[in-house]
């Protein structure tokens, strides 16, 4: 599993990489209320803002890691976005995206080095 | 966050583990290792205890305190009995609302909560109009909230349960001299305690010492009024909005109204009489978005999913975890029904809401 700076986790699927967010990250949001997701098919850019979570707190975003297509999403989260907080590393994945350049992908953190990163 | 202040409880906030944020110049609780939607869930099962020390309170002394402190507020504090405490709100000459408060009559003077973040122009404003205004500094406020309320704080102080809604009262515990009100800022049933700084630790342990009681931060504070339909000062109300667009005309008591025996004789009066007479050209209104998407302060609401200039704007949103659903207070044009769609833009999108009666969750107060 990889880990971004903006408190992502990336974990390869076959030719796909699942994304959610980091137990960090959702301890840090609060309680999830709400999840809005990309639609399947979505060509994103590294960076753009493709999923909002609100928490009782804000409204927050989830960006794009990578370049590449979303060809999943979890559904799941719409109908129960407590998800995030109960399971954020599990059943709480966000999508899954097909990488325009899967080498991209070691450039990101591992576990220990998030966990010097988030201190 | 060096400069900001600290109440008498804020060893023991963080002792029960509170992540502490800047709030009206003080570091107070935003939650606990319950989590908001725990703690308001709590709160509305079995009781939620709340610092609310940074708020001001203020004796105003004199056997003709409530007739001076009428030429403030639209609200009739001479017919006020004794041991009763009344909302109030004070009023600027445009007729708009500089804070929100509660005030008692205990007997020889008025008893007044003000807002933490306008304390020090309330008591400026106070004193170039009355001959006499004491800030207490010496003492600690909690809140006490919830439906166990009644019984956790009768068995430590004894006769609170006898207390109706907005009754005021003096209590002993332990030699420490309680001012005691039955009233609060979440819809449900529950005291404010005003305790002796010194004995304010003390007195928030035995409270929390009861399994019933939770201590409660200010994001489910925020979560609870919104669902009880009440206005937090600065956002649902402020010194643009007057009290009768603020939907607070109930406040306004005949006697200050015209043709009242004591009508008007406050700042703004103008404005805010022919308001009640006429109606205000808009009003604070509760909104229920369809879906779970919330509509937070600053979404502007349009008439139409499509086109048009917005028609008035979100003051309060999130999400009600008693409700279980998201809900806003907007400012809408006065005519809007109950049971109208409107359409609030979320990230450029136009979601649907209906206009619905406030509260978002009915009270519970012991009337």
């Amino acid at each position: 599993m990889k880990f971004t700076e903006d408190h992502e986790w990336l974990k390869t699927e076959g030719d796909l990489v699942i994304v959610g967010i980091t137990e960090h990250a959702s301890e840090q949001l609060g309680d999830v209320v709400f999840v809005e997701l990309p639609e399947t098919g979505t060509e994103v850019s590294k960076g753009d803002e493709i999923c909002v979570i609100e928490s009782v707190k804000a409204a927050s975003d989830i960006l794009a890691p990578l370049d590449g297509e979303i060809v999943e999403i979890n559904e799941e989260l719409a109908d129960n976005p407590g998800l995030v907080n109960e399971d954020p590393l599990g059943k709480a994945w966000f999508f899954k995206m097909k990488l325009a350049d899967a080498s991209a992908l070691e450039g990101f953190m591992d576990e220990a080095a998030y966990k010097d990163f988030i201190g | 966050m060096s400069d900001l202040k600290r109440t008498p409880l804020y060893d023991l906030h963080v002792e029960l583990g509170a992540k502490m944020v800047p709030f009206a110049g003080y570091e107070m609780p935003v939650q606990y290792p319950l989590g908001v939607m725990k703690e308001h869930l709590h709160t509305r099962a079995k009781a939620g205890l709340f610092d609310v020390s940074h708020m001001g309170q203020v004796i105003v002394p004199g056997a003709r305190a409530a007739e001076a402190f009428e030429a403030l507020v639209p609200v009739s504090l001479t017919g006020l009995k004794e041991g009763r405490q009344r909302y109030a709100m004070f009023t600027n000459d445009e007729g708009g609302i500089l804070d929100d408060l509660m005030v008692a009559n205990r007997g020889d003077h008025l008893f007044v909560v003000v807002n933490a973040a306008c304390k020090g122009t309330d008591l400026a404003h106070m004193r170039a109009h009355l001959d006499v205004v004491e800030e207490i500094t010496d003492r600690a406020l909690l809140a006490l909230q919830g439906p166990a309320a009644e019984g956790v704080l009768e068995a430590l102080v004894p006769g609170v349960a006898a207390m109706r809604f907005m009754d005021v009262g003096i209590f002993g515990w332990n030699g420490a001299e309680l001012w005691v009100s039955r009233s609060g800022y979440t819809g449900e049933d529950g005291y404010e305690i005003s305790v002796p700084e010194a004995r304010a630790v003390e007195f928030a342990r035995a409270l929390l010492a009861d399994e019933a009681v939770e201590p409660i931060g200010l994001g489910a504070r925020d979560s609870l009024r919104l669902e009880a339909g009440l206005c937090l000062y600065g956002h649902d109300i402020d010194t643009t909005t007057s009290p009768v667009e603020g939907n607070l005309a109930w406040a306004i008591q005949k006697a200050r109204r015209k043709r009242g025996e004591r009508e008007g004789g406050f700042p703004g009066a103008a404005r805010i009489l022919s308001e009640l007479e006429d109606g205000p050209s808009r009003l604070r209104m509760g909104l229920r978005p369809e879906g779970r998407a919330p509509m937070r302060e600053g979404v502007e609401i349009f008439a139409s999913a499509e086109g048009g200039e917005p028609i008035g704007r979100v003051t309060s949103g999130g999400f009600g975890p008693s409700i279980e659903a998201p809900m806003a207070m907007a400012y809408l044009p006065a005519g809007t029904q109950e049971g109208t769609t409107v359409y609030g833009e979320v990230r450029g999108k136009r979601l649907p809401a209906t206009v619905v009666p406030m509260p978002f969750r009915p009270s519970t107060y012991k009337r």
